[in-house]
C-alpha cells in the first residue's frame, strides 16, 4: 500500500505532506517539519506514524527514528491534550520560573513529563523558549503565556480545561 | 503577547517598524518597505557587498563576523547552486530579539534574504525558525505568501529576469541546531550534529553548495543598511561595530525588554537607566552580557564597558547574542552556574566527547556541590574539566558550556567555598539532591 492511498493523516495534513516532499531540493529535507506536523495531529510519533513518514520520504524507519530521537520537541508517547511547558532556564529562574513550575506540579498532581489521568494535561520543565524578557514564561502546546506568577496558574489551567470540556474530550466532564 | 518597551536612548533602526502593523505587506510598503530590494536590483551584487562591508555590520548571532566579508567569500562561479540560510533558531538563553523581529517585521527578514541572495547569486533562501516559534512561522508564512502574490518572490522578482524563492520551516527543539553547520544538517533532514570546518559553508554548505548563513537580526538589518546608506549605518555604532543592536535585557531589572541601542552603549547605563535598575532596590551582583554562554562580569567590570564585540572581548567576555542577564545580590551563583550547565548538558548533541562528557560531569559536580556535598577539590576539578573542554570540539557548544563555568568559578570562588562542608546555601530555594 502506498502512503497516497492509505494514510494516518487527515486529508489536509496528507495534502500538506504531499506538497512538502516536493518543496525542497532534496526530499529528505522535509523530514523534521513532517515529523512535527505529524505529531501535532496524532499526538506523538507512533510506530505507524514513523512507518508512514519513512515511506513518504523514502528512507528506512530506523533512519527516521535516528533523526527523531535527536529533537527534544518530538515524543514517542502520548502527551496530554494540552502540554504545559514551563521554562526554568536562567532568565525565567531569576524571576520565579521554579515557583511557577512547582505550582503547576501542585495543581496538576504530576511531575516532569507526567500526564494527568484524564489525559487533558501533561507537564514538562523545558529549556529556554525565547521569551526571556517576558519571564517567567511557559508554552501550552504552541501558545505562549508570559510575565507569570504562581497565582496565574489556576486561571491558565481553568481556561484550557474549559476548552477541553467544550471540545468534549474531558472524560470526567 | 510579548510586551514592547521603549527608552529615549534607543536608536530605532531594526525596530523602527515594530508595533506598526508591518507584518501586513501593504502597511510594510507604506512604511517604505521593499525599496531597499529595488535599489539592490538596480545596483547589482558588487555594489551590495561593498555597501555591506562599509556598513561594518557584524553577525548578530554571536560571533560578530563582518557580514560583507562573509558574503564576499562565496565563489562567483560555482557548479552547484548557492543558498541563503537565515538562522532564526534563536535558542541562547537570555535572548529573545528574533522573536520580536519575526512577530513585528517579517518582511524585513524576507527583504534581507532576497538582498543576500542577489549579492551572492543564489536563487533559493531558507528561513529556519526554532520549533517553539510556531506562531511566528505562521506569521512568516503569511508574509512570504504575500510577497509571492506581489511578485517580490518567484521566477521574475519585481519584473526582472532574476529568480528568488524562499522556503520557511521550523526545527523541533535543539539548541545545537543554532550552530551553522548543525543547522544545515537539520535542514537536510538529519540529526543536528556539527560538521568539521573547513570547508566553510561559503564554499561547501547546504546540499554541498556555497551557502551564506546569517542570523535573523543580521538579515533584518540588511534592508536598513541599504536604505540609510552604509556610512550612516556605520556611524550609528562604534568603531568597527556598525549600527545598532537589539539587546534582550532580562533577569533582575525593573524594566526587562528588548531595546535597540547603538553598538558600544555603556553596559552600566543599560542596566540602570534603560533597564530601570535592579528590581526591588537591590544591588547588582553580576551580569551575563551576551547570552548564557558568555562569561559573567562583576559590577566593577562594567563601569566603562561599551557593548560592542571588541570592548566586551577585551573585558574577558563576549557580546554574543546580546542577551544581557542581570543578577541581583540575593542570587546564589552556584545555583545559577548549575542551571546554566544543566542547559548545556541537555543540549550537547553528543557528537564530540569533551562536550558530551564534560557538560555531564560539570552538571554532576555542580549538583553535588550545590547540595552541600562538595569537597574543596571539586572547585579545582570543575575548573580543570572546563579548561579541558575549551577548543576541543567541532562546534562552539563545548566552549559555550566551559567559558561561563570558568567565569563563575574564578570570579565567585569564595561563594563556591561557602557551600563546602554541608553548609546551607544562603540564597537558594531549589536545592536538588545529588544523585550520582
Amino acid at each position: 500500500m502506498s502512503p497516497e492511498t492509505m494514510t494516518l493523516f487527515s486529508p489536509r495534513v496528507a495534502a500538506r505532506f504531499d506538497a512538502l516532499v516536493l518543496k525542497y531540493p532534496v526530499k529528505r529535507s522535509a523530514l523534521v517539519p513532517m515529523l512535527l506536523y505529524a505529531q501535532d495531529e496524532v499526538g506523538y510519533l507512533s510506530d505507524a506514524v514513523i512507518a508512514e513518514v519513512a515511506a513518504r520520504i523514502g528512507i528506512t524507519q530506523l533512519d527516521v527514528r535516528n533523526v527523531a530521537t535527536y529533537y527534544s520537541m518530538l515524543r514517542f508517547k502520548p502527551a496530554g491534550k494540552y502540554n504545559v511547558q514551563v521554562c526554568t532556564n536562567i532568565s525565567c529562574m531569576l524571576r520565579g520560573g521554579y515557583d511557577v513550575y512547582e505550582r503547576f506540579q501542585e495543581e496538576l498532581g504530576i511531575g516532569h513529563k507526567g500526564v494527568t489521568a484524564d489525559g487533558v494535561f501533561s507537564l514538562e520543565e523545558v529549556e529556554c523558549i525565547g521569551a526571556c524578557c517576558w519571564a517567567p514564561a511557559i508554552q501550552v502546546n504552541y501558545d505562549f503565556h508570559d510575565e507569570l506568577s504562581p497565582d496565574h496558574v489556576p486561571g491558565i489551567l481553568a481556561g484550557y480545561r474549559g476548552k477541553a470540556i467544550a471540545e468534549g474530550t474531558d472524560k470526567h466532564a | 503577547m510579548p510586551r514592547l518597551v521603549s527608552h529615549p536612548d534607543e536608536v530605532k533602526i531594526v525596530t523602527s517598524r515594530f508595533g506598526k502593523g508591518a507584518a501586513n505587506i501593504d502597511r510594510y510598503l507604506e512604511l517604505g518597505g521593499y525599496e531597499a530590494t529595488k535599489k539592490c536590483l538596480a545596483q547589482g551584487p558588487e555594489w551590495i557587498i561593498n555597501e555591506m562591508k562599509a556598513s561594518n555590520l557584524r553577525g548578530r548571532g554571536g560571533a560578530g563576523f563582518p557580514t560583507g566579508l562573509k558574503w564576499s567569500f562565496v565563489p562567483k562561479q560555482n557548479p552547484k547552486p548557492k543558498y541563503v540560510l537565515v538562522n532564526g533558531d534563536e535558542s541562547e538563553p537570555g535572548t529573545c530579539k528574533d522573536h520580536l523581529i519575526f512577530l513585528h517585521d517579517p518582511h524585513a527578514v524576507i527583504e534581507g534574504t532576497i538582498i543576500a541572495g542577489l549579492a551572492i547569486g543564489a536563487k533559493l533562501g531558507f528561513i529556519y525558525l526554532r520549533g517553539e516559534y510556531r506562531y511566528l512561522l505562521d506569521i512568516m508564512d503569511k508574509a512570504v505568501a504575500d510577497a509571492y502574490a506581489k511578485g517580490f518572490l518567484g521566477k521574475n522578482i519585481f519584473g526582472s529576469d532574476i529568480e528568488f524563492q524562499i522556503i520557511t520551516q521550523t526545527g523541533a527543539g535543539a539548541y545545537e541546531v543554532g550552530e551553522e553547520s548543525a543547522l544545515m544538517e537539520s535542514l537536510e533532514g538529519k540529526r543536528g550534529v556539527p560538521r568539521i570546518k573547513p570547508p566553510f559553508p561559503a564554499v561547501v554548505g547546504l546540499y554541498g553548495g556555497p551557502t551564506v548563513i546569517n542570523n535573523a537580526e543580521t538579515i533584518a538589518s540588511v534592508p536598513h543598511v541599504i536604505e540609510m546608506g552604509a556610512a550612516a549605518y556605520a556611524a550609528a555604532g562604534s568603531e568597527r561595530n556598525g549600527g545598532t543592536r537589539l539587546f534582550s535585557i532580562s533577569g533582575h531589572v525593573e524594566r526587562p525588554g528588548v531595546y535597540e541601542l547603538p553598538m558600544g552603549y555603556n553596559l552600566k547605563k543599560m542596566i540602570y537607566e534603560v533597564g530601570g535598575g535592579i528590581r526591588g532596590g537591590r544591588k547588582l551582583k553580576a551580569v551575563v552580557p551576551g547570552g548564557s554562554s558568555t562569561p559573567v562580569l562583576l559590577p566593577e567590570e562594567i563601569e566603562n564597558l561599551g557593548m560592542d564585540f571588541d570592548q566586551v572581548g577585551k573585558a574577558g567576555s563576549m557580546l554574543g547574542s546580546g542577551g544581557v542577564v542581570v543578577i541581583d545580590d540575593q542570587t546564589c551563583i552556584v545555583e545559577f552556574a548549575l542551571r546554566t550547565i544543566s542547559f548545556y548538558a541537555h543540549e550537547s548533541c553528543g557528537w564530540c566527547i569533551p562536550c558530551r562528557e564534560g557538560t555531564d560531569w560539570l552538571k554532576k559536580s555542580l549538583t553535588r556541590f550545590h547540595a552541600g556535598f562538595g569537597v574543596a577539590k571539586d572547585i579545582d576539578n570543575i575548573q580543570y574539566l572546563a579548561e579541558n573542554m575549551l577548543g576541543r570540539t567541532f562546534c562552539p557548544l563545548g566552549d559555550a558550556a566551559a567559558m561561563p563555568t570558568l567565569g563563575f568559578v574564578k570570579k565567585f570562588r569564595k561563594e563556591f567555598e561557602d557551600h563546602l562542608n554541608g553548609k546551607p546555601c544562603p540564597f537558594a530555594k531549589h536545592v536538588e539532591l545529588a544523585v550520582i
